[in-house]
């Protein structure tokens, strides 16, 4: 553990550990950034989809003769005309169908049910509302509880084989090694609690513009992905196009955090139609489709237990989990791996024992799993973790920092095998809880606690010392629909030293054009403001698996570092070649050859890219570029230590925070300014989540949070104010030593809000309140009295 | 129905349905595209241009009730070549991420500075609280702002 990365490069090149400004800045400031509804072709027509009003139905007819009627209709979709040609139902990211468009029975409000295809947007949807649809309404499952109850309507019974509302059972650990350890305890600990389902509702909604070409069958669909190389591999799939003729083009992205993932029904619709009509066709989400249609996150209804010993040692963990997948089992997650990486719940603890059982439901409610700002259900086990650590510790009668700092695994301990299978590549716990214990004072608050508050308001302290793994793969364990993670990295030096790098990830916001610019300046001693950076664009950028999970800096980025050390390489041999010299006769620095001892006697990087294309020897291959496939020989592991203050007024179950500190290691920072400003927007969300922002649903299956009137997000006003430390412990595994940062805070955050809650109240018996901590609820655990959701 | 509108500065006179919306009109018919679409609602501001210099919320006007106006879309911030002090901060402090939040908020900021030059953090977070942001987490939006505040400042001493 360093406390700080030195940069070896001057500011100007812009290698590593420089807060260098952002590159893509220039065009988004200028209102000139490319986003899919900016994208208009000649004779694009426009989609719009009617849903369906309720939770669970069969469709006794679909009437539109009045729709095909309107002026300016060019065509209405039915998932009758889709079966004709086989596209009706696709596959999901875990190995389930879905319908595009419902041809037997409609299972979620919001459900695709038809699409209209007209000359304008408007008309498109006046044409919706001229659709008419008989249903004959089923009940509602609005619950996992409920649908695994004994003659609970069957909801996927088109389904072969089907006889329950199961989606998956799933475990992990060692279940006999987990008795033995619980049958040890001097105390058991146990926690209930339920992570709602949420929604990342990035600022731009989802969307296509599908143009296929009638003359030569290519297809080029504009399409807000975060992983265009794997969706042009699974269009190819599932609508049998040869995927040398698919261009799949993401343009800008106004955010993704998991929600632009998934392959949704619209997407579907928009190219099956741009193919049979011959025209390109857009569709663009409204926020409303947006939310209860498509990508919703968590939903994990969990029973954590911690076995202890009475001087204060966790002996074992047991988790058993009910997910609650929605209509269709679609979470975006690698194959093997049924909960996603829930079972990284050991978290940032040693023991010896674990065992997670999870189970997943099908419901009336609409499909998704998407990791939301997340590895793939990380959020959820740390939250489990975090939230228990602190009951424990309570339980015991010791201090939760105290108890935390007792079962650390320690710095010597890595690389650490975790009882579920994990190995961690580096850490050191104790010094992050400590520097964020130092950052807020942690003894004075405890200390202001304990004190008379004025005002009669209660004091709490949360602390959350979160452990993420992030950057699937390897390619042995980790695929998603067979697809290995792997990522990759095209680097060309041009003639005149500047270069072009194209990824086969995709920025929604992260800065790729920057960060990744400055790996090859770190690398190459090329300025960083010389490297174009390229991606989203299927024809032009080498294959991979896209952003999602943080793993562009930890597979992306490590691809990025070798193929230019492969260049560099060349580049020696090249330089030897214009000195004279041997090259291993050759020293390097920034930016420059030189011989061993002679400093005046060298050549820079771009004397030799220029000699690449015009002086290089007779038995060396012109030009100055490569590629390479990374396939990551282990995860990476972040990790840091969260703590909140925060004041409940009891009179009203009213919270606010007080002071936040947050402390992240996410070893090497390629650019701290853009590593904090993805913990800042991290740790706004995790308060989101914490405070306000869920998605639920009444007794009917009808979906609260449909809009941002009833969904609600922070704005600056109810933000709090935080303060970022940092300490370093690089990944030894790692090209550069870094290992992701994007999805820290919101995955370690929650547990911090909710925990100081808690502790504010811990005296008063309140042992939980689920997510969101609303102020009826916090009134209600204060008074023990029941109320609403 | 014709509808006449000064936006950036220059004359628009166009044919428009009556229930044409505001933010279409200028994305579509005048080809404007920096300004965004995030909600349909009134909530997220993406949509924020300035009508006689005042923001307001596109999505939720007609393109016939901006008649007789002048507009300020993002891409009119730019003056004589030169990026807008707020536009040069935003960039400065990392006040983006994905962007599409930007225009509106920038467009915010320039009407708040414009009748407060001196704002507080308080009075900077009231006046972006109708703008929704799912990046930053706004600290260095507000920073942002502040900084060209300051920025304008010096320009009126120099």
């Amino acid at each position: 553990m360093t406390t700080t990365h030195q940069p070896t490069t001057p500011f100007d090149m812009g290698g590593i550990g420089h807060s260098v400004r952002r590159k893509e800045d220039d065009r988004f400031i200028q209102g000139a950034g490319r986003y899919l509804d900016d994208i208009q072709l000649p004779g694009m027509l426009h989609m719009a989809i009617l849903r369906s009003p309720i939770a669970h139905g069969r469709i006794l007819s679909i009437d539109a003769s009045e729709a095909e009627a309107m002026d300016g209709v060019v065509a209405v979709v039915t998932g009758e005309m889709l079966a004709a040609h086989d596209l009706a139902w696709m596959p999901t990211l875990s190995g389930d169908t879905q319908a595009v468009l419902a041809t037997d029975k409609v299972r979620y409000q919001g459900q695709e049910v038809a699409a209209v295809i007209a000359t304008d947007p408007y008309i498109a949807r006046d044409a919706v509302s001229a659709i008419f649809v008989d249903y004959e309404e089923l009940p509602a499952i609005t619950s996992p509880q409920q649908a695994l109850e004994e003659g609970a309507v069957l909801i996927r019974d088109e389904k072969e084989g089907q006889t329950d509302n199961v989606a998956y059972t799933w475990e992990a650990g060692d279940r006999e090694a987990t008795d033995e350890a619980f049958a040890k305890a001097d105390l058991v600990v146990t926690l209930d609690t339920h992570y709602p389902r949420s929604h990342p509702a990035p600022l731009e909604t989802c969307g296509v513009v599908a143009d296929v070409d009638p003359a030569t069958g290519e297809a080029t669909i504009y399409l807000t992905s975060q992983a265009p190389h794997a969706h042009r591999t699974l269009f190819a799939i599932v609508a049998g196009l040869p995927e040398e003729k698919i261009r799949i083009i993401s343009p800008d992205i106004g955010g993704g955090f998991g929600n632009k993932v998934p392959i949704y029904p619209g997407y579907v619709v928009a190219t099956a139609a741009s193919l049979l009509i011959g025209k390109p066709v857009k569709w663009v989400e409204s926020r409303s489709e947006n939310l209860i249609s498509t990508g919703f996150a968590r939903d994990f209804h969990m029973h954590g237990e911690l076995a202890l010993t009475a001087d204060g040692k966790i002996l074992g963990l047991r988790a058993s989990i009910l997910s609650d997948q929605g209509a269709f089992y679609a979470d975006a997650q690698p194959t093997r791996f049924r909960a996603g990486l829930f079972h990284i719940c050991t978290g940032s603890y040693d023991f010896g024992a674990a065992h997670v059982a999870a189970k997943g439901a099908f419901t009336n409610k609409a499909p998704g799993g998407v990791a939301y700002r997340c590895s793939f259900r990380v959020t959820e086990a740390s939250y489990l973790i975090e939230r228990l650590v602190q009951n424990a510790a309570y339980e015991l009668g010791m201090d939760p920092a105290e108890f935390r700092m007792k079962n650390f695994i320690r710095p010597e301990q890595f690389p650490y095998l975790s009882p579920t299978g994990f190995v961690y590549d580096s850490g050191d716990y104790h010094t992050a809880l400590r520097k964020a214990m130092e950052m807020i004072d942690y003894e004075g608050w405890r200390r202001r606690q304990r004190e008379p508050h004025p005002e009669g308001k209660l004091i709490g302290i949360g602390i959350a010392s979160f452990t993420e793994v992030v950057g699937a793969g390897n390619s042995r364990t980790y695929d998603i629909a067979g697809l290995k993670m792997i990522d990759s990295a095209e680097l060309r030096i041009h003639p005149t030293g500047k270069a072009i790098l194209k990824l086969g990830v995709k920025s929604q916001g992260q800065g790729h054009e920057t960060t990744f610019a400055q790996i090859v300046a770190e690398e190459l001693g090329i300025p960083f403001s010389d490297v174009k950076v390229q991606e989203g664009d299927t024809d032009n950028t080498p294959y991979g698996l896209g952003t999602y999970a943080s793993r562009s800096t930890p597979v992306a980025g490590a691809a990025t570092a070798v193929v230019a050390r492969q260049i560099r390489e060349k580049a020696r041999r090249l330089a030897a070649h214009l000195l004279e010299a041997s090259p291993d006769d050759l020293e390097w620095e920034p930016g420059r050859f030189f011989v061993k001892g002679v400093p005046d006697k060298g050549v820079t990087i771009q004397e030799i890219a220029f000699a690449a294309y015009t002086d290089f020897p007779e038995d060396m291959e012109a030009g100055l570029e490569g590629v390479h496939y990374y396939d990551p020989p282990n995860m990476t592991y972040p990790f840091g230590s969260y703590i909140v203050v925060v004041e409940v007024d009891p009179e009203d179950g009213t919270w606010k925070v007080l002071d936040m500190v947050a402390v992240d290691d996410c070893g090497v920072r390629i650019n701290p300014m853009i590593v904090e400003g993805q913990i800042t927007g991290g740790l706004t969300e995790g308060f989101a989540k914490a405070n306000m922002q869920w998605i639920t649903f009444d007794e009917n299956g009808n979906c609260i949070g449909s809009n941002f009137l009833d969904y609600l997000v922070p704005t600056a006003w109810e933000t709090p104010r935080f303060r970022l430390g940092e300490t370093v412990t690089p990944s030894p595994h790692h090209p550069i030593g870094a290992k992701g940062v994007g999805e820290s805070a919101t995955v370690g955050s929650p547990a911090a809000y909710v925990n100081a809650v808690i502790d504010a109240l811990w005296s008063k018996g309140v042992r939980n309140i689920d997510m969101p901590v609303l102020p009826h609820r916090v009134w209600g655990a204060l008074n023990g009295v029941e109320v609403a959701p | 129905m014709e509808v006449t509108v000064t936006v950036n500065g220059v004359e628009y006179r166009r044919e428009t349905e009556p229930r044409r919306l505001l933010v279409d009109f200028i994305r579509t018919d005048l080809g404007l595209t920096g300004t965004h679409i995030g909600c349909d609602t009134t909530s997220c501001g993406a949509c924020t241009v300035l009508l006689d210099g005042v923001p307001v919320k596109s999505c939720t006007m007609f393109a016939v009730q901006a008649n007789g106006h002048e507009l300020t879309t993002v891409e009119g911030l730019r003056r004589d070549g030169e990026l807008s002090p707020v536009q040069a901060a935003f960039k400065e402090h990392h006040g983006l991420q994905c962007g599409f939040c930007t225009p509106g908020m920038m467009l915010v900021a320039t009407a708040l500075l414009g009748a407060n030059p001196d704002p507080t953090e308080d009075e900077v977070r009231w006046a972006l609280s109708g703008n929704i942001c799912r990046c930053t987490g706004y600290a260095n939006i507000v920073k942002a702002i502040q900084s060209a505040a300051a920025t304008m400042h010096e320009g009126v001493r120099a």
